[in-house]
């Protein structure tokens, strides 16, 4: 501590970081990246192993013999979900109590704030049917859930037949000793969020559903299954939930530890596990399973309908079954002993699964990264802001009395609240106006443009954050005579402080999308000030606003996907993605359009008025 | 004889009227010992007689003891002398009067009662040889005591048949005469003022006299039989065991069965003088009422949770896990210390945890729970309640549970209890519960009733393979070859309530007797076998009874009173307990008591309780609330409800998780932590109430008015215990915790400390060596330093 105590030697290290601190900004940004990028090489990464006790020893045998029963159930499945347009909710309910099960129904519906016209859906009515396996001997107080949803058209099928499959041959067998809820949800993640409303009997989006009759305790874990035929060559691992909530790494660990003992194909982010880390096709891959997931993470939607369990601290995982050109089939025996046999593991907990990661990235199946190897990558960044932040600092503690040589004369050392202020809420207020007008102005918008309502929600969204734009102006007016050297400073300072505290807390929360916005926002929030040029500035500005940044991260991740699309599909798909996030927010309580809106922002706006500030 | 055959008929009636009288009454009523059914009151017709025992000879010969009802006269008769100080003594006195048998040595009792204790297992083993060959000479090979007991059994086997011989040849008569009966009415009521009588008719099973109706009917009247010659005076015995199975096939397919174990002991264990001889009733048990002061004792183990809409209601419920509670006698003074004590001896008694119950988890109910023996206490200072509903039930609780049997697993329905059926079930209770009950309808005295129960439900699609066929054998896999030589009834009921005519399920072998009961206030028939009748058992000589289903699946049940309680909400902040209450009944309205005891680490916000039934506000017209103290006491919430007719009371409150020391956590935290199940206990209005079909074949004047007597019951319905997650810490960080915690005191708060404290002076740079020589020299040519 002597180091700080020590006035000569603070003022040296102090000297240093102000006089060095563009290069130092510039290698920690350098560092930061290049640490991001090294943690999908593999050597720099963990394998992954079982942490929890009583899945790891505990060796099982799956003995489900019922694939292609199954198949067939899901084929009547399909007949009578066609015949009945909808879910076949009297024939669900015959066939899971035909099984043995304590069958309950529930209807909801749910208004969408406006016409989705991804899933072509505005007033939604449904039903889920849900048949409890009641554990013998055991007192209702843990479950565990199989869930399928009933989807339009022909999809999904399969995962129906095999859900029923395995409750049948569930119910045969003397080992359960938790609950097992096997749920059919009608219109996916609303269903989902209906159902796991009425389970928990909260209500935080407005949704209308009738309660539940039958429970089993607290839901230890969950999965979601997604089949559309009868063989695949590979299973899929979704684990991107709302909110870039992860479930314990565990749950990905069983998956990967049955997928080979019984042999089947298994991908995350539909990649295979590869393993030639030292070439750079096999470190590419890596980087690109480990950026689908960064990318997918910081949208902060759910990728199944497991997501939506997270948030009542329940692991889940969604399983979804991939038909490609493989020559390796998997028929629905397997698919079914491999669920069985996760859930006899599951079943043999002892505790909720804690012992394993919540915070970690995958660059492949077997390899993770924790949240002490990726965080240093997103601290230099960070870093970065709080080196300017001292910068300023000092540089406002320590007047440049050179401009004038009376050294009294120098007073604009506090510029004002006023002025500081100004900016600050205006931006603010423009931040609610983006936050509230698209979905409330509506009705407005489609009345005076020809366009249908998720468009004019859209269209709406971009034009106040266009409009955000022109705000220096409006401040200069309001503050005529306060645009002075010390005014920026300070709120630049302020806002530097800001995006450090908001990156920081969003980072801790979604890694992803904290990195993502640091990676854009940081080095403008450090070169930004009202002496550069200011035409090419703002072109940089405007490229790293929030805005932008999601229609690149919109085309990269197409890319990723290898399904590259055209400037005008780009487009497209960037307005729905648009639509998508404030639909999220609206049913399921995504907090990404409310962060970026009301924040993220706002404090860009701050930086816009800095580089035009008088 | 004559005048006692009347007798037994007219206290029949005595017994009927009373009770069906107290059918209705709450559990405060006193209990009179002639109940033989599980949870209610039984009533008995005689039905059709499809096929009869063919031999009465052999009926007869086979008849094990019916100790029951000779030991009762007995003991009648030694109550007409006054009430003896001390009892034992002149019970022994009464045995040699009355036996009149040179070969029992009565003397040799006392000392040898402790011994019978231990040797009962030996001697069960012989008894069942005994069983084979009835041979007298084969006795005086066996050894004293056992010569001692058997003797005794076989005298009172003797006397048995002689009695039920001439019942069956008499009660025909009985039947034909019955104005004669009327008429001696009045005579008998003389005889009823003295004592004798009236023990005699305490005794008279309701529903064996009815079979032996049933009995006559069947077989041909022996009508040039001369009368049997009186028999010798029944032999002292001062207890009495009953067994009983009852078997209920369920809607759904699954079976249910309950055994229950009863033993009634003369003794009075609430008075002065020690109990010390223990022949039926268990020394183990004996000791602790009496060291403890205990009145009333019921203790379950329970795995699994009962489903009412499956299974309807169970004959005696109770909730997952372990449950405790205990009427203490006024005596005790320190209620809290013996309660201690007393769950500690039990837990070594029972093998279970339940030295987990302490202050934390112990309530006083001041409502819910009344004596269901004798006895009118009101004070609930004396009553202490506990739940562990973490408690795992398997055959170490068993183990012990069976040997308080008298016949251990050894015999009688007992031999079914094999630890690896019992547990490959869906449902596994077991209880004890021990009361005093009534020895006469005056209840003069009082007796010590010993009841062990065991529910067990066998889940058609596990234990059933589907296959919709269930047997004894399939479900225990043991068959009944005999009754418990030391029981003095042995039965085993099937309920066939919705099978009247064989349409549901096919039972074999059918069985001629059928009895009639009105259980949790519904009106239920069954099919009796009775253990102690060789021609149960066939020519097998092994009782397997099939049941076939017919029909198919059965849909969920609609019964009047179940309950569902859940926490809702999420994230380890707060939450909100849920207690559901329904009332599926169409037009009444029927009270509920609702108990829950919520452990303190919930802290409940009591202002937030809200009751609501159809939307409306439903005020509770008694609350007891006991507030929780950390790491002392539970919460303790008692309210008294009106549920409305076909409605859903919701009882909402919400808490708050505490944030345990580290300590405190139990070595699974991230399990969740215990909430035990709360307990509805209800005045239900009764099925048999209810019922207004009127296609029931009825007579007519029966159907007019409601029947009052049976117009509500008692039950007690238990919740689910819940699963509550509490802020856990990461246990498996200490490291990581202890490192973190150091650097930042060591590094923020030192720092800190260090610039806030520390004052700042600029210090002059002390010149070097040179420089100091140089001022030297300076001083001294006076010139000014450097």
């Amino acid at each position: 501590m002597g180091l700080l105590s020590d006035p000569n030697r603070r003022r040296a290290l102090i000297g240093m970081l102000t006089r060095l601190n563009a290069p130092i900004c510039m290698i920690c940004y350098m560092a930061g990246v290049a640490w991001f990028m090294g943690l999908a090489f593999e050597p720099f990464t963990l394998r992954t192993y079982m942490s929890e006790n009583a899945m790891g020893s505990t060796m099982v045998e799956e003995r489900f013999p019922a694939g292609e029963r199954a198949l067939a159930t899901g084929r009547e499945f399909a007949a009578h979900k066609k015949k009945t347009g909808g879910m076949p909710v009297d024939w669900l309910v015959r066939t899971m109590q035909a099984r043995g099960l304590e069958v309950y129904t529930q209807r909801f519906s749910r208004k969408l704030p406006f016409p989705d016209e991804d899933k072509e859906r505005y007033m939604v009515k449904g039903t889920n049917v849900y048949g409890i396996l009641r554990a013998p001997r055991a007192p209702r107080t843990e479950a565990l859930v199989l869930s399928a949803p009933c989807s339009p058209g022909n999809e999904n099928n399969q995962a129906v037949g095999i859900l029923l499959g395995l409750a049948q041959y569930f119910r045969s067998q003397i080992y359960w000793a938790k609950d097992i809820i096997f749920l059919v949800n009608e219109h996916d993640l609303i269903g989902m969020q209906a159902w796991l409303e009425g389970y928990h009997h909260t209500n935080t989006t407005g949704m209308d559903w009738s309660p539940l009759q039958g429970r089993g305790g607290s839901i230890q874990a969950a999965l979601s299954l997604e089949l559309s035929s009868d063989v695949v060559t590979s299973l899929d691992l979704v684990l991107e939930g709302l909110n870039g909530q992860l479930p314990n790494l565990d749950l990905a660990n069983l998956f990967y530890a049955f997928c080979q003992k019984i042999g089947v194909l298994c991908t995350t982010q539909g990649k295979l596990p590869r393993n030639d880390w030292d070439t750079t096709s096999g470190y590419s891959h890596a980087v690109q399973t480990m950026m689908l997931m960064v990318l997918k993470q910081a949208s902060s939607r759910p990728w199944g309908d497991h997501g939506l369990f997270l948030r009542y601290h329940i692991e889940a995982a969604s399983i979804k079954g991939v038909n490609s050109f493989r020559p390796y089939k998997t028929d629905a025996t397997t698919v079914g002993r491999l669920l069985e046999g996760m859930y006899r593991k599951l079943n043999n907990l002892l505790e909720r699964l804690h012992q394993s990661y919540f915070f970690y990235l995958m660059p492949s199946l077997t390899r993770f990264v924790s949240i002490g190897y990726y965080m240093p990558a997103f601290g230099l960044l960070a870093l970065i802001l709080l080196l300017r932040a001292l910068d300023l600092w000092v540089q406002l503690s320590s007047p440049p009395t050179r401009t004038t040589e009376d050294g009294v004369e120098v007073v604009p050392a506090s510029p004002g609240v006023l002025s500081i202020l100004t900016p600050l809420v205006i931006s603010h207020l423009t931040g609610v106006a983006l936050y509230t007008l698209p979905v409330l102005s509506q009705e407005l918008a489609v009345e005076h443009f020809p366009v249908s309502e998720t468009e004019a929600v859209v269209l709406t969204a971009i034009a106040i954050y266009t409009a955000g734009l022109a705000l220096p102006h409006n401040t200069h007016r309001l503050l005529a005579g306060e645009g002075t050297e010390q005014g920026w400073k300070v709120l630049k300072l302020v806002a530097v402080l800001y995006l450090a505290v908001l990156l920081g807390c969003t980072a801790l929360i979604n890694f992803s999308l904290g990195f993502i916005l640091a990676l854009t926002l940081v080095p403008l929030a450090a070169f930004i000030t009202p002496h550069v040029p200011k035409t090419l500035s703002a072109v940089v500005m405007v490229i790293l606003s929030p805005g932008l940044t999601l229609l690149f991260a919109v085309f990269f991740f197409q890319e990723l996907q290898e399904t590259p699309v055209t400037l005008q599909e780009g487009w497209m798909l960037y307005l729905s993605v648009i639509s998508q996030g404030i639909l999220d927010h609206a049913l399921y309580g995504s907090l990404l359009y409310p962060l970026a809106a009301l924040l993220v922002y706002p404090c860009w706006l701050l930086f816009w008025n800095i580089l035009f500030w008088k | 004889m004559a005048a006692r055959r009347c007798l037994g008929l007219w206290f029949f009636l005595i017994t009927l009227c009373v009770v069906s009288t107290g059918a209705d009454v709450l559990h405060t009523t006193p209990v009179t010992g002639t109940e033989s059914s599980a949870a209610g009151t039984e009533t008995v017709v005689a039905r059709e007689l499809p096929e009869a025992p063919s031999d009465p000879g052999e009926h007869t010969a086979a008849e094990p003891t019916r100790e029951g009802e000779q030991n009762d006269r007995t003991r009648g008769g030694e109550q007409t002398l006054g009430q003896p100080t001390r009892e034992e003594e002149q019970e022994q006195e009464k045995t040699r009067e009355g036996e009149q048998t040179p070969a029992q040595p009565t003397r040799e009792e006392e000392e040898e009662e402790e011994e019978q204790e231990q040797t009962r297992g030996e001697e069960e083993f012989t008894r069942e040889e005994e069983e084979e060959e009835l041979t007298r000479e084969e006795e005086e090979l066996t050894t004293e005591e056992e010569e001692l007991t058997r003797e005794e059994e076989e005298q009172t086997r003797e006397e048995e048949e002689l009695t039920t011989e001439e019942e069956e040849l008499t009660t025909e008569e009985e039947e034909l005469t019955r104005e004669e009966e009327e008429q001696t009415r009045e005579e008998e009521e003389e005889q009823q003022t003295t004592a004798q009588q009236e023990e005699q008719t305490k005794r008279w099973e309701a529903t064996e006299l009815e079979e032996e109706h049933v009995h006559d009917a069947a077989v041909p009247p022996l009508a040039g039989d001369p009368p049997a010659a009186d028999p010798p005076s029944p032999p002292p015995s001062k207890d009495d065991f009953q067994e009983e199975l009852v078997i209920r096939p369920l809607h759904s397919g699954d079976i249910y069965a309950s055994f229950q174990f009863r033993t009634v002991w003369d003794a009075d264990f609430m008075g002065d003088q020690k109990v010390s001889h223990y022949r039926l009733f268990p020394k183990s048990l004996g000791q602790v009422i009496t060291k403890f002061s205990v009145r009333e004792l019921h203790i379950s183990f329970t795995q699994g949770y009962w489903r009412t809409m499956q299974w309807g209601q169970p004959y005696l419920p109770s909730p997952p896990g372990a449950e405790l509670w205990v009427w203490f006698q006024d005596t005790v003074t320190d209620v809290d210390g013996t309660w201690k004590e007393l769950t500690n001896v039990l837990s070594g008694i029972f093998c279970a945890s339940l030295n987990f119950i302490d202050s934390t988890n112990t309530v006083q109910p001041s409502a819910s729970f009344k004596p269901l023996g004798i006895g009118n206490v009101t004070d609930h200072s004396f009553l202490r309640y506990a739940t562990l509903p973490r408690e795992i039930v398997c055959t170490e609780n068993l183990t012990p549970w069976k040997k308080l049997l008298p016949c251990g697993s050894k015999a009688g329905l007992s031999v079914l209890l094999k630890s690896e059926k019992l547990f490959h079930s869906t449902f596994h209770s077991q209880a004890v519960h021990v009361r005093p009950v009534c020895q006469d309808p005056q209840c003069r005295t009082t007796s010590m009733e010993l009841r062990q129960t065991l529910n067990v439900v066998f889940d058609l699609h596990t234990s059933g393979q589907g296959k919709r066929e269930w047997s004894l054998f399939k479900m225990f896999s043991r068959t009944l070859t005999e009754a418990c030589p030391l029981a003095s009834s042995s039965k085993v009921y099937v309920d066939v309530t919705d099978n009247p005519q064989g349409e549901q399920f096919e039972l074999s072998p059918a069985t001629p007797l059928l009895t009639q009961a009105v259980v949790l206030g519904d009106r239920r028939t069954y099919s009796v076998y009775d253990l102690t009748q060789q021609a149960s058992f066939g020519s097998s000589r092994s009782l397997n009874m099939l049941l076939r289903w017919k029909a198919a699946d059965g849909e969920m049940l609609r019964p009047l009173l179940h309950s569902e309680r859940y926490v809702a909400g999420y994230g380890l902040q707060a939450g909100e307990i849920h207690t559901l209450i329904y009332n599926h009944h169409p037009y009444r309205a029927f009270p509920v008591l609702l108990l829950s005891a919520v452990p303190w680490y919930l802290r409940l916000y009591i202002h937030t309780l809200t009751v609501s039934s159809k939307g409306k506000d439903n005020r509770p017209s008694y609350i007891h609330y006991q507030p929780s103290k950390d790491r002392e006491r539970p919460h303790l919430l008692e309210m008294l409800l009106q549920l409305p007719p076909n409605s859903v009371t919701e009882v909402t409150v919400e808490f708050e998780r505490a944030l345990l020391k580290w300590t405190e956590y139990t070595p699974d935290p991230n399990h969740g932590f215990y909430v035990g199940s709360s307990v509805i206990s209800a005045l239900v209005p009764s099925v048999v109430a209810m019922d207004t079909n009127s296609t029931l074949d009825r007579p007519l004047f029966s159907s007019f008015f409601p029947c009052k007597e049976e117009a509500s019951y008692f039950m007690r319905v238990y919740t689910e215990p819940l699963l509550v997650n509490l802020p856990t810490p990461d246990f498996s960080m200490p490291y990581n915790v202890i490192c973190l915690t150091c650097t930042v005191v060591a590094v923020g708060y030192g720092s800190l400390y260090n610039l806030l404290t520390r004052t700042f002076q600029v210090d002059e740079p002390s010149p070097g060596l040179a420089k100091r020589i140089a001022n030297v020299i300076r001083r001294f040519r006076g010139v000014p330093l450097l």
